[in-house]
């Protein structure tokens, strides 16, 4: 028992960083502790649920329309990076793991968007429970975008913040659009024509 | 400007004093470019001058060709190198994105706002966000115009996506790579006052595809003429940009190379816009009812033989 003990203290101690993190974006007031202890974890955590979460439960997923695993993690990460060297192509002082950090933490607030969308999807697909995930689905992402800005600004050259902060309103505006569009599985549409 | 007295000495104003008396004369300032306020406005991107200058820029784009020059010591693997194409700031995107969509007569968009500072920032995300735009305005118009359909099933049709980036994208870097080279080899056989280089030829491209971001949201409206007449005026605005830039680029050439060249130019641009149209948002009203048509009537013909 001693032995799991010591294993499992590293492991608490990373688990407890990336919860503190958590807590920062959901409350973002300007703060360096993102930046200062950057991490992967909590990105690749965010990342992973999101992408399995947008998998779905549809049958025929060959010709499910919607995103793959292999496609949701691509556009995450690569649009992460894409985003980070645009940042430090401009000039920005934030080295390039801070900033992976920073924006992969931000998806949190659409991650559990995700999630409150999958739950009000149980009760229904009609029209009201597609306004309920739509408004959700702003305003987590206006949640997002805000959150990555305060944590962004500073390293920002002044006369260039809004070219900086625009390829992330698009990221996590596509993000978005891929969390509003998820349908569910498909056997509910032929069904729905029976005798 | 004082007058000429027979052989005598003349002492003439200083730069400052001569330009208070006539504010829109062009001057030709040689030495410190820090120490005289005119030159201020010769600096790269001060955009509320710009007005003033002619229309190729000439008393300009000799300085900037001479600090262009010292700019260019960084290898190609270095970072610097790179960082280079991205030193604009947000009013001289926003300027140049207003300067492909409103095209003056006479003002040249590469003279005029790029000015030997070509920058990769602004045709690579109005590529992205074009990219985006016609995907998501796609999307939704299938969706509306199947919204009272019971066998139409919403797909997101996530693989329009990748097939959009690849044909934008390739229409914004091959198109100029042609066309550079094109003019490379004419420049070659015919002296011709203007050429552009490769960089500067991307940016005007990247800049001229930003007519269609709106023009992709207003396709979204299922109504056939309305989106005709979008693409003509969003063609009309973006083409006439194209076409005034490089005019004076062709213009000294054979006759008809040089029509030809022009035609070449709005053809692929129209191309672009028709066939964008056409694959995200008229072909899947072909597809669906056929398919799930034959379906639905499948279902049918099957339960009405098992009622009777």
């Amino acid at each position: 028992m001693a032995e799991v003990d010591e294993a499992s203290k590293p492991l608490l101690r990373d688990l407890k960083a990336v919860g503190k993190k958590f807590g920062h974006v959901m409350y973002p007031k300007k703060s360096t502790t993102l930046l200062r202890d950057w991490d992967l974890w909590g990105p690749l955590l965010l990342c992973v649920t999101l992408a399995l979460m947008l998998q779905g439960g549809s049958a025929d997923s060959k010709e499910d329309g919607g995103p793959q695993f292999a496609e949701v993690f691509v556009i995450i990460w690569f649009g992460s990076v894409i985003i980070t060297l645009n940042s430090k192509l401009l000039g920005g002082t934030i080295s390039f793991f801070q900033s992976l950090c920073v924006l992969g933490y931000c998806i949190l607030p659409l991650t559990v968007a995700m999630i409150v969308c999958r739950l009000v999807l149980l009760g229904g697909t009609g029209t009201a429970s597609f306004i309920v995930r739509f408004i959700v689905v702003v305003a987590s992402f206006g949640w997002s975008t805000f959150a990555s800005t305060a944590f962004l600004a500073d390293s920002q050259p002044p006369n260039r913040k809004a070219l900086v902060v625009y390829p992330v309103f698009l990221f996590y505006f596509v993000i978005s659009w891929m969390i509003v569009t998820f349908s569910p599985s498909h056997s509910d549409g032929t069904t729905d024509t029976g005798p | 400007m004082a007058a000429v007295d027979g052989l005598q000495f003349q002492e003439f104003d200083d730069a400052e004093n001569l330009l208070g008396a006539n504010r829109d004369a062009t001057t030709i300032s040689i030495g410190d470019p820090n120490e005289k306020p005119t030159n201020q406005r010769r600096s790269l991107g001060n955009s509320p001058r710009e007005e003033d200058d002619d229309l190729l820029g000439n008393a300009d784009s000799d300085k900037t060709e001479l600090l262009a020059g010292q700019r260019k010591s960084a290898a190609f693997w270095t970072f610097e190198y790179y960082q280079k194409f991205f030193d604009v700031d947000t009013y001289q995107v926003l300027d140049r994105i207003k300067g492909s969509v409103l095209p003056l007569p006479g003002k040249n968009f590469v003279r005029l706002y790029i000015r030997s500072n070509p920058d990769l920032y602004g045709p690579f995300w109005i590529c992205a966000t074009l990219v985006f735009a016609i995907a998501i305005s796609g999307n939704i118009s299938n969706f509306l115009v199947h919204l009272g359909q019971p066998q139409y099933h919403y797909m997101p049709e996530f693989r329009k996506v990748t097939i959009a980036a690849t044909a934008i994208y390739s229409y914004a870097w091959l198109v100029p790579l042609a066309l550079w080279g094109f003019l490379m080899w004419r420049n070659s056989k015919v002296m011709n006052i203007v050429s552009y280089s490769f960089l500067e030829i991307v940016c005007v491209y990247g800049y001229s595809l930003f007519i269609y971001i709106p023009a992709a949201i207003l396709w979204i409206i299922p109504i056939e003429w309305v989106r005709w007449i979008t693409i003509l005026v969003a063609m009309c605005l973006s083409g006439s940009v194209l076409v005034i830039t490089f005019w004076p680029a062709v213009r000294d050439d054979n006759r008809r190379i040089a029509i030809a060249t022009i035609s070449a130019i709005i053809i692929l641009h129209a191309l672009l816009a028709v066939g964008c149209k056409a694959y995200f948002f008229d072909a899947p009203q072909i597809e669906v009812p056929g398919v799930s048509g034959s379906i639905a009537s499948g279902n049918r013909t099957v339960t009405a033989v098992k009622t009777h």
